[in-house]
Formats: structure tokens, C-alpha cells, sequence
């Protein structure tokens, strides 16, 4: 028998959503003297373990959760000095793209490279000396709904079950955490959002959500090529030109740079390889001179929910609420999300802290939220990026770019079309026969590497007896379906060597080897039958990214 | 001032270990002094004087010192160490267990296993599971120190003919007593603790496989590991695993027999004295890090290597 | 019987670690830390000995930053009764510790003090032993099995090449191997009692002890890497430099 505990509000996975969250309801709670009990789960083993963001960071939404988080000493500690925007012809010629033809929301002054990981670090600290109760290490595995429909909590797993699915020595079974309010915030594709989506049929109004895959590395660099508030971005090559994407190249503090790439996963190619195209990328002359001489400390992957406004699912159902990237609401046009995810998970604070005062018992659902969504200026924001992945995803790099110069630099986003582009992205891949091979060239060991060692420093694990967190609902799909279509894409579609297909004298083979699993959720993303589950793995499981 | 060494022994042999130690020893210092404490183990004494570089033996035998217990041991060499620049043990878990008594009792530090003497006071000392290295200064009159035996030759056990002088103090603090001891009585050793190691990865394509590999082992009195690629494929219990989620091994020579050598692997062997790969691809990762690498179907090229050795 | 656990806060073991650029030692920035496992699986054995009636109480120390008490609530969510940190600036050696913990052991008399073999990151595996001298008491490193008898306990070891057991009178110092017991998980509701547990914070000016330095850090540097050897044509050239080059044959 599982034990139950209760409190006002449970929110799922400690990102800057459901942080921010936390933290807004609890200064309601103070400034209106009202006891409330909130409470934070986080999967991975410590807050920060499982965040991956670029990060170019806009300071908005923190500006109104902490005016001085200046004085609480919130990690901004780079300030961007200086925006380049590349466009990379091949892989040695690129152009450097004149800031004036560069679409507005690409540019940053005002805003810092930081660690989100590290800003998630001082979110907890903040929200704990609130007096959120924030448990990193416990994953919520399982939605509990009331009879009525509505959501009644969360469970979190069992630990200690062995790979046979049997009780271990230290079996220890997982726990209900039941609150008037559950708010959902795992950021990109949870795995609890997918089933509430699903459920609630949450995205019946809105265009299919559409997806990019983000690789990062960070790099100690030499001093003396150091640019603190060096911001890059750029696309192009390596990327062929049905696959869109794009790079970036930050200089934060301590010597360090961070690179990393992003590839839409609407691509066509089942022979494209993220992980390789950015070990590719590294060796053009732009992101080589900042990185040569240098060594990589970090690498982890995510994905990201970049459908924007159009493919933004209601936020809204019986007990609960969608926030952050778990619902959608990245902001493509800057490639930015924390401060909309801090954003939708304050307004979220906002709704459940005014139902609760007014003596809401919970499992309603909260309209109001989407009033105060609506009239936000994070409705706004998103409104006007709403046709900037569209147009590239439609129009390609070159007019898909020009389209957004005018859109964002004429008419402030209000240009009177929206284009739509309602295509799941797993549907995306064309058969195997139609394309040659990708030989991507091996890694020098200097500027590029193999998988494994990349996986390595993302300090990845996961307690070796339990079972698959990688759930095939049909075990033969990929070698007879997968395989034979699409050259088994999972291969190469996976930064963490998860997927393997294995030649062997009785045959092929396909193994998992869930202990690489990054948590990414590309497999759940992209596998054309969608075939692959994620679920959540034991509690503490998944990388441990250090400054990331 | 001359170095105290303690002599690793089981009252009738002296163990190998100590050998290593002396070498170590004598980049501290010129004159080494080997104390066998033990109980009735006169012969160890005889054999610790011919040891080159010892130019004097202590000899404690005591039924207090029989089975080596810490409590008794450390009082003896704090005793006798106050009168010596350094007093030296290799790590051995006898080692471990006493030295550090003898430090507190001395009131001075201990650097623990050494791998480097960079001078008299300056020693080099794996840390975090030999992912960084520390060089560290002593600042105490007296240095005790521990000595990982792998990372020093052995000096030669014969070419000197040191004096054998019998020390007195008897020290029984009264509080511990020895009740039972069960050495492993495997006929391969433990994989931690074995001087060779035969590894095996997916290469070897099933578990029937690795009776080969077995085999080598027996020939050379090694244990058998494994990668995790081959644990994950099912051929072998998750105990053989070498590397990062598995056991990590230092032995004299390590075989990776058909192992691809993917970092995971190499975090539980690197530090293996030599390493020999054998693998049909000659791309393969551990090719980077063998010291004799041999590109070879390993069908035959095992066969053939036990055949011959 | 009271028992005294002593716990590290150290580097997760997950995380790899990696040497600043300057050689001045590793960098601890922003990763994550833990409880030393050893110290975990110490915390475990006490805790089986109070629910097993052997022992009455568990306290638990750690000596460090205040970022140690985040260690001393795990232990506390895993069963322990109180703490108590020594606030240092910087985590002293050894023999400070053990300094340390032999006045806290004088003021609490405990009858076995349990500490991990050694931390996985100093690696050092002193700080039980040099307790065990300074109080004077017996000791049981490298435990993989601790059976309370009376007034003695006895204690299997894990020594090269098997197991010892050894009879140590009570009070004593018990260090833990990996093998002597598999530690559970905190479980939610504990984690928030251990909130409310008292922890007490002492200074080593309290408890009179002088922190003094036995050695001074001059520098760390990343392992060698191993470089790719020689291409050997034949079995036979193998067994041959095996032989005569390596000679580890």
C-alpha cells in the first residue's frame, strides 16, 4: 500500500516553471498571511541535475517574480555585449549577416548568458526559504485522477524494483502526494503532459506541437580567447537544405563557452545524425577559433517544444494546470523559453492562489488562468512569433528568414497571416531508399568526439537493476518496421548512443541501453510509429549536468 | 635520520609488497630500516636482511603482533618511529588499517598512498578515485606515508645482508583479539585483486564464448572480466562488468579481447600496467590505449596465445 | 547504546570530476554532492542497530560548511535521531577530524562510533583509524559484517585476499566496506520529519580543539592519458614483448 500525504498545491519537475510557481504562490501566501502548503518534485538527483538550456536569458519574468534578485544574488553574471548572426555557406565559408537585416527578436542587448541549471539552483533556494518543501530525486510516475475526472495528485515510483519488475532488498514503494491544484511542469514532451493532453484532449484546437533537438557542450577555452557576452547564432551548414536548425555559441564567465546546435525534428533524412552534424559544425572556421585550443568539460542534450502559439494546447483541466514547456510556450522567434515558462508558471500561481483564497476545495478547472494568460504579455509575445517557425519550417532558411525580417522588423510580429504547418514532425521522415548514407567524417578528438565520451561527461546514470524506462509497445517494430524503412532511425537520432542495432550471426539485433538515457524525450518525439514511451526512470536517474 | 619501513608478512613470508615499499622508501632517504613485527617469524627477519637497500632489521616477535592487529602494532611503531624521518607501509589493507594510528599517536599527519616521491617531503597521491592527482607536502617532522605497491618496482629481495636486531617492547592494549579468518579459496581470483585480467566484449558474439577466455585466465592465473556491452547483450552476469558502472581493476597485464574500448570501459582499467588488445577491427577505440595492440580474429588469436604461453 | 555515525559531504559519484585549468585542485562549482556513500552505508548500519534493539539512539556529525547540514538531514530522513555539525570554513585533514570527533565522542560517550572506510574524494581512509587511537579504543576497519555480542562487538573485515573477523571490545570504532549492507531510500515524509530534528552546531573553539595543517596542497593535475602503444603482427610477436619488453610474463 502506498502512503498518502496532502498538500494545497503539488507541482511536477523543479525547471524555472513550476520553481517560479512556487516561489509566486508562496510570496501570495505572505503578503496575504495565509498558511500553504506547496510542494515541489523533481526527478533528477538535485535541482539543476536535468536542465540543458542555451541560455540567452530575458530578465522579465524574474524583474517581476524578484526585483532584487540582484541582491539574492541570482547567477547573471554575463551581460550579452555583442549579438553575431552567421549564415554558414559550407563548411568553410560563412557570413557574417548585418545586424540590421537580422529579425528583432534575435537581438540581446539587455539580456545574460547564464546557466539555467545554476539560475534553477538559486530558484529552489529562494522557493525553499519560502517555504515550498522541494524534493529533487523523486520522479512523479503516474497521474491520480478523483472519480469525478478530475486530477487528484501524483505518484511518485517505487524504488528499488528490480529489471524483472520484482521487489528489491530495498524495495521501497512510491508515495501519493494529493492537492487541491497539480500543476504539470516537466518541461518539453513530459510524459505526464502527454497523458493529460491526451486525456483532456487539451490540443484539440491547436495545430500539432513541433519539436527541435538541442545538443550542447561547454568548453573551458584559453583566456586570451575569451569575449565574455559573446553571443553567436548562426544556421546553414552543416544542415542540408530541407532540414532546418541553427547554431549557437555563447561566451559566458570563468573562460567558458557553451555551443550547441539545434535541429528541427520535422526532418526528412533518416540518415541525419544530430549528435554528428554538430561534432561536423565545431570544425567550421566560426566556431572553431573560439573553441580551439581548448578543452570540453559538459555535454547533454534536450528537446524542445517549439510549435509556439499556434500549437499551444489549453493550459487548462479539472484539478490542474500545463506550464512552461511542458504545454508549449517557447518563444521561437528569440529561441528563448525560461522567462514564458516563468511567466505561464506565475500566472499559474496567480489563478490557483485566487481560487484557494476564495475557498476553492480544488479539482475545478481554472479559467481564470486563461484570462490572466490572455491578457499577459506573454500571450502577446508568443501571438506575434506565432508565424516565425512556420515560415521557416514552410519557406526554408532564405525566404522563411526574409518572411521574419518583415514580419518582426515591419510589422512587430502583426503581420495579418498566419501560416500553419500541421505535420507532426515523427511524419516527417521519407523512406531510407531515397537518400544515400550520411558518412559523417571521425572525430578528431581536439574539436569533435565520438558519442560515448560525450555521453560520459553528462554524468548519466541510472541504478542498473530496474526496469526499462524505455517502453516499446510493440518489441519487433524496429527491427521490422524501423529497420527495413527507415534504417532504424533511433541509431542516430539519439545524443546518447541509447539505441543500438546489432549485427549478429543469428541475425539483428536491437538493444536499449536506457542507462545512456539523457531524458532528452527525442526517441518519444520522433520514432515514426511512435512506438518508443518514455517513462519516468527510478528517482535520481538521468544526467547530473554541473553548470549547465 | 634514517626510514622506518614495516615489513608486510604472514609470519613465515615476506610478502611482495614490502619490496615495492623499499624502492619507494628509497627515494626518501638513504638509510632503511625493515621492521618485521610479528610472531615467530624469525624467518621473515632473515629474509627482510637480504632485501638490497635494508641496512638494518628490527625484529618484534610477540604473540601481540601475531596477527597484526592495529591496536597493538601502532603503539609498537609509534614507539620506534619517533626516532625516524619517515615511517613507511605499503598500502595493503594491513597497511591502511595501522598506519594511521601510528600517525594520530605520533600527532602528525599520514599521506596515503603514494604513487610518486617528488623529494623527501613531496609526494604525489591519487585522489577522487585516481581522476586527479595531488602532489602534497608534508609539513610534519615526521612523514607517514603509504605506498601503492603498483606504482613502484620491486627492489631486489637478495644483494644486501643487513643485521638483525631484536626490539623489545611488547604492547598488548588488550581491547581486540583475532577470532577467524576465511581467505578465498577460488581457483581464480578475485577480479579486483587479480594480476591479470582477460576482458571480453560483444566481439566474443555469446556467453559459450568466453570459456575461451577462461581458459587463458587459468593458464595465467587471472580472473575474466567483461564490457558492459557484453553484460547488456546478455553473455555474462553484471559481476564481471569492468568500467565505469562496474569494477574498476589495475591488474599487471589486462587482455580486451573483442572490447570496442568505449570510455566507460577504459574508466575501470586504465590503470592497468600493460594492456593488450585484441580485436578484429582496426578502428577500435582501445587500439588508443593498448600498449600492444593485435588486429586479429580473436577465434584464433586466443587459442593460439594460450597454445604458446 | 548510543551510536555516533560521522558523515562526509563529497562530490557525487556520478559526477566526473575535473581539474581547474590553473592545477590548483579540482573544480566543485555548481556540481552535485552527496553523502559519501561509505557514509551512507555507516548511516544504514546504525540505523539496523537501533531497529534491531541493539543500539538506542543514533547521532550523527559532519564537519564542514553549512552546506554539510544538507548531508546531516539526509542522514537524519534515513533514520538517524539528531545531529550536530562542527562549522569549519574549509574541510580540515584527518587528523583534525579525528581531533574533532574524539571530543564530540567524549561528550556524547557513545558505544560504537561508525564511520565510512574512507571519502571518495580524498581518498585518504585515516579518519577512523587516528580516532581509534586517540581515544584509545579498538577498531574494525573495512567492516562488511558487525554483530553486536554484549560488551564486545565482532566485526568481519574485508582484508586482501578474504575475510578476518575480529572481537573488539565495546566502546569501539567500526569504518564500513561496500559490501556491508545495501542502504534504502529516504522515503518523502521522512525527508520532512528530518527537517525537524535537532541539529546542533558546534565550533572547534567549542569543543577546544586547535585545527592545524599536517600538509599543504601543492598542486593537482589531471592522470596522464594513456598513449596508444605498438601494433604487435602476430601472437608470437605478443608473448615475445610481453616477455622481454613489458617482462610481465
Amino acid at each position: 500500500m502506498r502512503d498518502s500525504m496532502e498538500f494545497d498545491v503539488v507541482i511536477v519537475g523543479a525547471g524555472p516553471a513550476g520553481l517560479s510557481t512556487a516561489c509566486r504562490l508562496m510570496q501570495q501566501a505572505q503578503e496575504a498571511e495565509k498558511e500553504l502548503t506547496v510542494c515541489v518534485v523533481e526527478k533528477g538527483s538535485e535541482v539543476g541535475a536535468h536542465i540543458l538550456s542555451g541560455a540567452v536569458f530575458e530578465t522579465r519574468a524574474l524583474d517581476e517574480l524578484f526585483p532584487n534578485w540582484k541582491e539574492l544574488g541570482a547567477p547573471l553574471n554575463t551581460a550579452v555585449t555583442e549579438d553575431e548572426v552567421y549564415l554558414l555557406k559550407d563548411a568553410e565559408k560563412g557570413t557574417r549577416i548585418p545586424n540590421a537585416l537580422v529579425p528583432k527578436t534575435m537581438h540581446n542587448q539587455g539580456n545574460y548568458i547564464i546557466s539555467l541549471g545554476n539560475l534553477c539552483r538559486w530558484l529552489a533556494e529562494q522557493a525553499e526559504s519560502l517555504g515550498v518543501e522541494v524534493f529533487p530525486g523523486f520522479a512523479a510516475s503516474e497521474i491520480l485522477y478523483n472519480e469525478d475526472g478530475s486530477v487528484k495528485g501524483i505518484a511518485t515510483g517505487d524504488m528499488g524494483v528490480t529489471a524483472d519488475g520484482e521487489q528489491g532488498a530495498n524495495y521501497t514503494p512510491g508515495m501519493e502526494l494529493h492537492a487541491k491544484y497539480t500543476l504539470f511542469s516537466e518541461g518539453c514532451r513530459g510524459h505526464l503532459g502527454k497523458e493529460l493532453i491526451a486525456r483532456y484532449k487539451l490540443d484539440s484546437q491547436s495545430d500539432c506541437q513541433h519539436y527541435g533537438l538541442g545538443i550542447k557542450e561547454l568548453w573551458d577555452i584559453p583566456a586570451e580567447q575569451h569575449q565574455p557576452g559573446l553571443v553567436v547564432h548562426g544556421t546553414g551548414w552543416p544542415l542540408d537544405k530541407d532540414t532546418s536548425g541553427g547554431f549557437f555559441l555563447y561566451h559566458t564567465d570563468n573562460n567558458q563557452v557553451v555551443v550547441g546546435q539545434i535541429v528541427d525534428l520535422n526532418y526528412a533524412n533518416p540518415y541525419l545524425s544530430p549528435f554528428d552534424e554538430l561534432q561536423r559544425l565545431k570544425h567550421h572556421p566560426v566556431l572553431a577559433r573560439h573553441l580551439q585550443g581548448g578543452k570540453r568539460v559538459s555535454y547533454g542534450a534536450r528537446a524542445i517544444a517549439k510549435g509556439g502559439y499556434n500549437s499551444l494546447p489549453k493550459m487548462t483541466f479539472p484539478g490542474g494546470l500545463l506550464v512552461g514547456c511542458d504545454a508549449g510556450t517557447l518563444n521561437f522567434s528569440k529561441i528563448k523559453g525560461s522567462h514564458t515558462a516563468m511567466k505561464s508558471g506565475m500566472l499559474a500561481a496567480e489563478a490557483i492562489f485566487q481560487a484557494l483564497v476564495n475557498g476553492d476545495e480544488g479539482g475545478n478547472e481554472l479559467v481564470a488562468y486563461t484570462d490572466l494568460f490572455e491578457s499577459s504579455w506573454l500571450y502577446d509575445e508568443l501571438f506575434r512569433s506565432r508565424n516565425f517557425g512556420p515560415a521557416m519550417h514552410k519557406l526554408g532558411h532564405w525566404l522563411g528568414g526574409a518572411f521574419n525580417y518583415v514580419d518582426q522588423n515591419w510589422f512587430g510580429g502583426r503581420i495579418p497571416v498566419t501560416l500553419r504547418d500541421n505535420h507532426p514532425d515523427h511524419e516527417q521522415l521519407k523512406p531510407a531508399s531515397s537518400y544515400q548514407p550520411i558518412i559523417y567524417p571521425k572525430p578528431d578528438g581536439k574539436l569533435s568526439f565520438d558519442k560515448l565520451s560525450s555521453v560520459f561527461l553528462s554524468n548519466t546514470n541510472h541504478e542498473e537493476d530496474q526496469p526499462c524506462h524505455l517502453q516499446l509497445e510493440n518489441a519487433d517494430i524496429p527491427l521490422q518496421q524501423n529497420l527495413v524503412k527507415f534504417a532504424e532511425p533511433a541509431q542516430r537520432y539519439c545524443p546518447a548512443g541509447v539505441y543500438e542495432v546489432i549485427e549478429e550471426e543469428e541475425g539483428e539485433r536491437f538493444q536499449i541501453n536506457a542507462q545512456n538515457c539523457l531524458h532528452c524525450k527525442t526517441c518519444d518525439i520522433k520514432d515514426p510509429p511512435q512506438n518508443i514511451t518514455w517513462v519516468t526512470p527510478e528517482g535520481m536517474g538521468g544526467p547530473n549536468y554541473p553548470n549547465m | 635520520m634514517a626510514i622506518l619501513i614495516i615489513a608486510e608478512h604472514d609470519n613465515s613470508t615476506l610478502k611482495s609488497a614490502t619490496l615495492n615499499t623499499v624502492t619507494a622508501a628509497c627515494q626518501m632517504g638513504d638509510e632503511l630500516h625493515l621492521l618485521v613485527a610479528g610472531e615467530g617469524c624469525a624467518a621473515v627477519a632473515e629474509a627482510a636482511a637480504s632485501v638490497a637497500g635494508v641496512s638494518k632489521v628490527l625484529l618484534a616477535d610477540n604473540a601481540a603482533y601475531g596477527r597484526q592487529l592495529a591496536e597493538n602494532l601502532s603503539l609498537l611503531i609509534a614507539e620506534l618511529g619517533k626516532d625516524y624521518s619517515h615511517v613507511v607501509a605499503p598500502a595493503t589493507t594491513t597497511g591502511k588499517n595501522v598506519m594511521p594510528r601510528v600517525a594520530a599517536l605520533l600527532d602528525v599527519g599520514q599521506i596515503s598512498d603514494i604513487i610518486a616521491v617528488e623529494a623527501a617531503d613531496t609526494f604525489q597521491r591519487p585522489i577522487y578515485a585516481g581522476n586527479a592527482i595531488a602532489t602534497v607536502q608534508s609539513l610534519d617532522s615526521i612523514k607517514v606515508i603509504t605506498v601503492r605497491g603498483t606504482a613502484f618496482d620491486a627492489a631486489a629481495s637478495t644483494g644486501s645482508s643487513a643485521s638483525v636486531d631484536s626490539v623489545s617492547p611488547a604492547h598488548d592494549a588488550g581491547t581486540s583479539a583475532f577470532v577467524s579468518e576465511e581467505m578465498a579459496k577460488s581457483d581464480r581470483p578475485e577480479l579486483t585483486a587479480a594480476s591479470v585480467v582477460v576482458s571480453g566484449g560483444r566481439g566474443l558474439g555469446n556467453g559459450e564464448n568466453f570459456a575461451l577466455l577462461e581458459s587463458l585466465a587459468d593458464k595465467l592465473g587471472g580472473a575474466v572480466g567483461a564490457s558492459r556491452a557484453a553484460v547488456d547483450a546478455g553473455f555474462v552476469p553484471n559481476d564481471m562488468q569492468v568500467g565505469q558502472t562496474g569494477k574498476i581493476v589495475a591488474p599487471d597485464i589486462y587482455f580486451a579481447v573483442g572490447i570496442s574500448g568505449a570510455i566507460q570501459h577504459l574508466a575501470g582499467m586504465k590503470d592497468s600496467k600493460v594492456i593488450v588488445a585484441i580485436n578484429k577491427d582496426e578502428e577500435a577505440p582501445i587500439f588508443q590505449v593498448a600498449d600492444y595492440s593485435l588486429v586479429a580474429d580473436l577465434f584464433e588469436a586466443v587459442p593460439e596465445l594460450e597454445s604458446k604461453l | 547504546m548510543k551510536v555516533l555515525v560521522a558523515v562526509k559531504r563529497v562530490i557525487d559519484y556520478n559526477v566526473k570530476v575535473r581539474v581547474k585549468p590553473d592545477n590548483s585542485d579540482v573544480d566543485l562549482a555548481n556540481v552535485k554532492m552527496a553523502l559519501n556513500p561509505f557514509c551512507e552505508i555507516a548511516v544504514e548500519e546504525a540505523v539496523r542497530l537501533k531497529e534491531s534493539g541493539a543500539a538506542s539512539e543514533v547521532v550523527v556529525v559532519s564537519i564542514g560548511p553549512k552546506a554539510c547540514q544538507e548531508q546531516i538531514r539526509t542522514a537524519l530522513a534515513l533514520g538517524a535521531d539528531r545531529g550536530i555539525q562542527i562549522e569549519t570554513e574549509e574541510l580540515p585533514e584527518s587528523l583534525n577530524v579525528a581531533k574533532l570527533l574524539a571530543k564530540v565522542v567524549e561528550e556524547e560517550q557513545p558505544g560504537l562510533v561508525i564511520l565510512g572506510k574512507q571519502s571518495i574524494d580524498a581518498d585518504n581512509n585515516q579518519t577512523g583509524q587516528m580516532l581509534g587511537a586517540l581515544l584509545n579504543r579498538p577498531q574494525g576497519t573495512f567492516a562488511s559484517e558487525v554483530k553486536i555480542d554484549g560488551d564486545s562487538v565482532n566485526v568481519t573485515r574485508e582484508v586482501d585476499g578474504g575475510l578476518q573477523t575480529l572481537n573488539l571490545k565495546l566502546p569501539a570504532i567500526v569504518t564500513t566496506d561496500l559490501r556491508l549492507n545495501e542502504p534504502r531510500y529516504a522515503k518523502l515524509p521522512d525527508i520532512m520529519k528530518a527537517k525537524r530534528k535537532p541539529l546542533d552546531v558546534k565550533t572547534p573553539a567549542d569543543l577546544g580543539v586547535e585545527l592545524k595543517n599536517h600538509t599543504r596542497l601543492l598542486k593537482v593535475s589531471a592522470p596522464a592519458e594513456r598513449q596508444a602503444g605498438i601494433r604487435v603482427a602476430s601472437v608470437d610477436e605478443l608473448i615475445d614483448k610481453l616477455k622481454n619488453e613489458a617482462k610481465v610474463l
